[in-house]
């Protein structure tokens, strides 16, 4: 196991921030850790990474208890906090070999060269990180998660505030440095989760509300069962209401309809024989899945 | 622990603070030493140091101040001290490789003035006619009261994200500890213990320490008083964690 958390708990003041929260992660996972705002997410990685003294409970990382070997802890890790803080006036080679010489890296340069090399910083190495852009910036916060090797990588919300095309590289660094480690990444980008992760944990209120395989937990969501249907000609309501199976029927634009049925129904045969017998014609159809965004909201809506 | 010193060095050399504060103490105690017609030593007659030494520990109040204010309460306000914290390095040797960093400034501030010192070994009557060991005293006396103020400095920006806080708290603690207590002493009220009150302030050790004698008792002072202040940064800077 690379993480395990046993009854993780974190009180500040009378508020409960993270609530006797219990999961464990194998090696070569990768996890997201979902969770709205302040659902306590940041507080469980800062736990993780020996940043906060837990209240109550065992955080572990490769075996090492947080609170008892937290050297051993930081060694394992790489961590890349909200945010992405850096020295903005130090220069983007100097900030990696400072970082080496924290980790007490034998082979300081050729580990700094090697992670420019990997995360595409080559270009920008000589310059200071605060002239960077967000993306080269997201970069060199990697990079320094990534120097020394770690075998768990904890990135908090490593793609918020980027624009779509850096978002891409940022995951496909991520997953290419995931081949081999343990990844738990935060995020509240439903997307993100469905890109990269194997296993998604929800929480919120400081509680997890979700713990499975990222597809296991689509399907047992998935109660019902969504066709989108575009006519040619108009269509009327009470018409479609008339297809055996049919709960539910939104109109979706022009000719457009959103027809519900409970699982197990196949609606599409049924749609077309209706069309067909009042001389319509199906422009378009296609079955709509539910997304982890609808089940993300489902379970955190007023839990 | 060492990486963290140098990098904590490379950074005052590369925002300027470093030169700024070495230029400034050279030019306000060569303006009193040797310019200014009050004060300097050519008019004064004497062939001895007492304007830098009566001089520094002032002057030292702002600028050690200065050089202090940022390294706490910067990094967390920017989030690096986050990521500082969980690399591995423990919360003590973060604190004492900047305390370090300071003194070591402090310490480059003070070598520029052994030119100083040779001008007026040259210039005595005969020539060679200084007291060298209160002169040396008083330049162990500086940096351990510097290495006091360093402690003070980063201490008050282990309490405040906000640097001026952290500079004008740091000023008062440093004048507080190097002066007031002396000043105190002398209300009528405390007569009973206007000895212990003296002894309290920096400046009763600072003074001993020029005189030329290094006294065990004032060197365990010094240092006692810095273990303290760094102390007390160490706990205010993982508070609430």
């Amino acid at each position: 196991m690379s993480i395990e958390v046993f009854e993780l708990t974190k009180i500040y003041g009378e508020q409960k921030a993270v609530d006797t929260i219990n999961f464990s992660i194998k090696s070569g996972e990768i996890v997201g850790f979902l969770g709205p705002n302040g659902a306590g997410k940041s507080t469980t990685m800062k736990m993780l990474t020996c940043f906060l003294q837990p209240t109550s409970g065992i955080a572990k990382v490769c075996g090492y208890d947080s609170s008892i070997d937290p050297m051993e802890v930081k060694n394992n890790i790489g961590y890349l906090p909200e945010h992405n803080p850096l020295y903005l006036d130090m220069y983007v080679k100097e900030y990696l070999l400072f970082v080496a010489g924290i980790y007490g890296l034998k082979t300081k340069s050729s580990a700094v060269a090697d992670i420019i090399g990997k995360t595409g910083l080559s270009p920008e190495q000589n310059k200071k990180i605060g002239a960077l852009s967000k993306g080269y910036r997201q970069r060199v916060g990697l990079a320094q998660a990534m120097l020394h090797n770690p075998k768990v990588l904890i990135l908090d919300e490593p793609t918020s505030g980027l624009d779509p095309n850096q978002i891409n590289d940022i995951r496909k660094l991520i997953t290419e440095f995931g081949k081999d480690r343990t990844v738990m990444l935060s995020t509240h980008i439903m997307q993100e989760v469905e890109a990269m992760c194997d296993r998604v944990i929800i929480i919120n209120k400081g509680k997890i509300v979700a713990d499975d395989a990222t597809d296991t937990l689509q399907k047992r969501f998935k109660s019902s069962l969504i066709l989108n249907v575009e006519f040619k000609n108009a269509v009327n309501s009470e018409d479609l209401k008339t297809i055996s199976g049919v709960d539910m029927v939104t109109e979706n634009g022009k000719n457009r309809w959103k027809l519900s049925a409970a699982k197990g129904t196949d609606l599409r045969e049924l749609v077309f024989k209706f069309a067909v017998n009042s001389g319509n014609v199906i422009l378009e159809q296609n079955e709509e899945e539910q997304r982890l965004e609808e089940i993300f909201q489902h379970l955190t809506k007023n839990g | 622990m060492i990486p963290l010193f140098i990098k904590e060095i490379r950074s005052f050399l590369s925002s300027l603070i470093a030169i700024i504060v070495i230029v400034v103490f050279l030019l306000a105690i060569g303006l009193f030493m040797w310019i200014f017609p009050d004060s300097n030593t050519l008019d004064y007659g004497y062939s001895n140091m007492d304007i830098l030494f009566n001089m520094a520990p002032w002057i030292f109040i702002f600028l050690i101040s200065a050089i202090t204010m940022r390294s706490f309460s910067e990094e967390k306000r920017m989030g690096t001290f986050e990521s500082l914290v969980t690399k591995p390095i423990s919360d003590l040797q973060i604190v004492f490789a900047k305390y370090l960093a300071g003194l070591v400034l402090v310490l480059f501030s003070l070598i520029p003035t052994l030119i100083y010192y040779y001008t007026i070994y040259q210039l005595g009557a005969p020539k060679g006619n200084i007291d060298t060991g209160a002169t040396w005293g008083s330049y162990i006396g500086l940096l351990l009261l510097g290495s006091c103020y360093v402690s003070i400095g980063l201490f008050s920006s282990s309490i405040t994200e906000n640097q001026i806080v952290a500079f004008i708290l740091s000023m008062f603690l440093c004048f507080f500890c190097f002066s007031a207590f002396e000043q105190i002493s002398k209300l009528s009220i405390f007569s009973p213990i206007d000895y212990l009150l003296e002894w309290a302030g920096i400046n009763y050790h600072y003074q001993s320490i020029s005189r030329g004698v290094l006294d065990t008792r004032d060197v365990v002072y010094f240092l006692s008083f810095t273990t303290l202040f760094l102390g007390f940064t160490f706990k205010m800077s993982r508070k609430g964690k």
